[in-house]
């Protein structure tokens, strides 16, 4: 069942079009890494997905219902951390935590308590002696303190230390394992791929691969590491073979998914000593589309499946 | 100690001025036209002994003493005794306050905000920052006294002498520098920025209330305020000069102590420990509505005590009103006489008119503060959750009316009190209350105005303030300065009717009613439909 859905978002700031048809689906259970550069509009989107920003066109529908005329309603169900929490300088974290939850409606006491202490908090400080990390924190307490269907998370651990990073990864594991639905946008590319069940890239304002991680990886290369017991030879004129370097004895090379196949039956009559290969992270997949704004993406990509 | 410790000061000097290159002039020309124009106006207000001498014998009670300080030369009251009794005090508050806003700006605030570590990680001394601030604000309230000194001098008044005039320059310069040396200390104590700048006016307000409680009962008392020794001067009277090199010795003790603090504590850290505050939130402040009210908390309170207090000392003048009128040009042009009322009554009309304006302040301040929340992006942690934009609006919304109601009640309470205990023929407090209590739709409208701003053009809702202060220009000096009378009509306070001279006209009220019901109502509405920015 799908959670959050959002048909065809235009967001128009003046002249400026900051989302060119955004379309974007959660369904129950999952986790949605959301990636793409600084300005791509991932802040735009969640800022829409929250009735904060009115979309100018298209439609946006959590828990099928519109998230500008029933935001309120939404947002009893929903948790939200900013990538950049400003909080009140004179309120102590214990107190904004307690408001947060308060707001939201539900109140889980001991969840909160817990969460402080994973989290090593000093509830007692007040905001304006925070750092980054500590503000982060407050945000990420008070979301995971509520009983939400969806979380949205803007960028959440930005300033967490990887310790903290580590307690942030289990609580969004710990959702999913409850059936709960997560957005996840972020920088941290091995933290995407660790948590989520499937990724949207967008650039420039549109979405420009939409998938599970094993589809996306099957849009882009897979690297090879091989020594073979004759000399490898005319490997360069195979169709989909890229990049081939020469290191001691074994030939590295990039090869395009369709191919891999044909590639390895020609390599195997060479007689194959030993064969690495490793999938291409989703840190290539990024490179690959980021470094590609001059370069065509290939065709085929949005939401191929 | 280290060494260089005021490496490249000259450059962070230059970077201050810089950063400042509008605001010190802003400041300066403001306060050195002020001072220099009522200076001016004295001579064509009062223009003989006579008049100068009746407006000295209402000055001789203990309020005005209170409040201006001590009358130096009341028996041969010339402008210039007149201009040092009567604006020296206040003048130099403006500048202990100027000196106190830019301190700050440029120690703790620019600390806090992470900007010194950034400086510190350069080559830069230690004491750099400190040392190039005070050096700057030096500066400028030396030139702020050689400014008022030359200009009230070139006024070429009989009774302001160069001597005195550079004294009454040297007298604000010398508040300027006590202060900025009392802030850059603060700066070295406190932890927080908020906390210095009220540390600092605290200090203000002990000196002036010191110098006020001093003046009136024992004098002694008076020497322990810096603002005493600054009246003790008796500019234009006797002209001594020993009170200012005695304060700007205490502010170089006080600039080396704050030097010596800086040197020896780490980057961020305060003498004053914050102390660690609540664990859980108190259930007043889980609300919307809970949290507006505690983030205004402070501010509430002193604008409650501030406008309590204003309305009484326009209270303790009702005494000696009607002879300080009979024989004064200015107010019979403020205030054309009525037949059937006092002149006290009056007077009332136009000090409610005044009062009601005032007290809008606080109210516009609640409103404005949605606004100000949601430029630091801190609306969006309410609206992401279960608040609609109505009861976040809503919130703001009542706390202004609230304390708009509550400030007017309480500036009209206090000049009744006040008043009644010093005229002979008090004025009943019904009358007095329903006097302030008319002009509340003005202030709705005010209000509604903020609230339309916020919701149509929230970048321009600085608006408010102008048309606030356009008011206060057209309605408190339209007569004296004979404006048309189509300047007046554009402000609502224009519109209350002028009670208990005139009779209470309710359509005219409704009216102002309805009105600013509609403009709340369209604020509202668009700010639920627009973009929150930020």
């Amino acid at each position: 069942m799908s959670v959050l859905k959002t048909t065809n978002l235009i967001k128009r700031f003046g002249a400026f079009t900051a989302l060119d048809g955004v379309n974007i689906e959660v369904n129950e259970g999952e986790v949605y890494g959301f990636i793409g550069p600084n300005g791509a509009g991932k802040s735009t989107t969640i800022r829409l997905l929250l009735g904060i920003l009115k979309a100018t066109e298209g439609e946006a529908r959590i828990f099928g219902m519109d998230v500008w005329e029933d935001a309120v309603d939404i947002h009893k169900r929903i948790a939200y951390v900013p990538g950049d929490v400003n909080l009140w300088p004179n309120l102590t974290g214990g107190e904004v935590i307690d408001l947060f939850v308060k707001l939201r409606g539900s109140n889980n006491k001991s969840r909160r308590e817990e969460l402080i202490k994973k989290f090593d908090l000093d509830p007692s400080k007040k905001c304006r002696t925070y750092s980054k990390g500590n503000r982060q924190k407050v945000a990420l307490i008070s979301a995971f303190s509520s009983d939400a269907d969806l979380y949205i998370l803007d960028e959440p651990t930005s300033g967490l230390d990887p310790l903290m990073e580590r307690v942030f990864q289990e609580c969004v594991l710990e959702a999913k394992s409850t059936g709960k639905s997560v957005i996840l946008s972020s920088h941290i590319l091995s933290e995407v791929e660790r948590l989520c069940d499937k990724v949207g890239i967008i650039r420039q304002g549109k979405m420009i691969e939409t998938g599970t991680l094993n589809e996306l990886r099957h849009l882009t290369r897979t690297s090879l590491a091989v020594e073979t017991k004759q000399p490898l030879i005319n490997l360069n004129e195979m169709r989909g073979v890229h990049g081939v370097e020469k290191k001691d004895r074994a030939l590295s090379f990039q090869v395009d998914a369709e191919e891999l196949d044909n590639v390895i039956k020609y390599v195997s009559r060479f007689g194959i000593l030993s064969l690495v290969s490793t999938p291409p992270t989703l840190e290539d997949l990024f490179m690959r589309h980021y470094e590609g704004a001059g370069k065509t993406p290939k065709a085929g990509v949005g939401g191929a499946k | 100690m280290s060494k260089q410790l005021y490496k490249n000061t000259r450059i962070l000097s230059g970077l201050i001025v810089r950063r400042d290159r509008v605001r010190i002039p802003v400041w300066l020309i403001s306060l050195s036209t002020l001072t220099i124009i009522v200076a001016a106006s004295f001579t064509d207000l009062y223009k003989n002994e006579g008049e100068r001498q009746a407006i000295a014998e209402t000055m001789r009670n203990p309020a005005m003493t209170a409040m201006v300080g001590q009358g130096y030369g009341l028996e041969n009251y010339t402008n210039g005794a007149m201009m040092a009794h009567q604006m020296l005090l206040f003048t130099a508050m403006a500048v202990a306050i100027m000196s106190i806003l830019l301190v700050v700006r440029h120690t703790r605030a620019d600390e806090e905000d992470g900007r010194i570590e950034i400086i510190r990680a350069l080559p830069a001394g230690r004491l750099a920052n400190l040392n190039s601030t005070i050096l700057v604000l030096f500066g400028v309230n030396v030139l702020l006294a050689l400014i008022v000194g030359f200009g009230l001098n070139a006024l070429g008044i009989e009774s302001m002498d160069l001597e005195g005039s550079l004294l009454y320059g040297a007298a604000i310069g010398a508040t300027g520098m006590i202060f900025t040396a009392i802030t850059a200390l603060f700066a070295q104590l406190s932890e927080s920025s908020r906390g210095t700048i009220g540390f600092s006016i605290t200090i203000l307000l002990i000196a002036y209330l010191l110098r006020a409680v001093g003046d009136v009962s024992n004098e002694a008392l008076s020497w322990l305020s810096p603002l005493g020794w600054i009246l003790g001067s008796e500019v234009y009277v006797n002209n001594y000069w020993w009170p200012i090199f005695l304060t700007v010795g205490v502010a170089s003790i006080l600039v080396v102590l704050s030097l010596y603090l800086n040197a020896i504590r780490d980057l961020e850290a305060g003498f004053l420990r914050a102390k660690s505050g609540r664990k859980k939130a108190s259930p007043f402040l889980l609300s919307p509505l809970g949290l507006a009210l505690r983030l205004q908390r402070t501010g509430l309170i002193a604008w409650a005590v501030g406008t309590f207090i204003l309305g009484g000392s326009y209270g303790s003048v009702l005494g000696d009103l009607e002879s300080f009128f009979a024989d004064n040009d200015m107010m019979k042009n403020l205030l054309p006489p009525v037949e059937g009322f006092s002149l006290t009554e009056q007077f009332l009309t136009m000090l409610m008119s005044v009062i009601s304006m005032i007290c809008t302040i606080p109210p516009l301040m609640a409103m404005l503060k949605l606004k100000g929340e949601e430029s630091k992006n801190r609306t969006e942690h309410l609206l992401s959750r279960a608040v609609s934009r109505i009861r976040l609006m809503g919130s703001y919304f009542v706390i202004s009316i609230v304390s708009g109601f509550a400030m007017l009640s309480l500036a009209a309470i206090g000049l009744g009190a006040v008043g009644n205990s010093v005229m002979e023929e008090g004025i009943a407090f019904g009358r007095l209350y329903s006097a302030a209590m008319v002009y509340l739709p003005a202030m709705w409208i005010m209000i509604g105005l903020a609230a339309l701003l916020i919701g149509v053009a929230p970048k321009l809702s600085g608006i408010v303030w102008a048309y606030l202060t356009y008011s206060f220009f057209v309605v408190y000096l339209g007569g004296l300065l004979q404006l048309p009378e189509w300047m007046s009509t554009l402000s609502p306070y224009n519109h209350i009717p002028k009670v208990p001279v005139e009779e209470i006209d309710y359509m005219k009220l409704f009216i102002l009613t309805i009105v600013a019901i509609v403009i709340i109502a369209v604020g509202f509405i668009q700010y639920k439909n627009r973009d929150i920015q930020g």
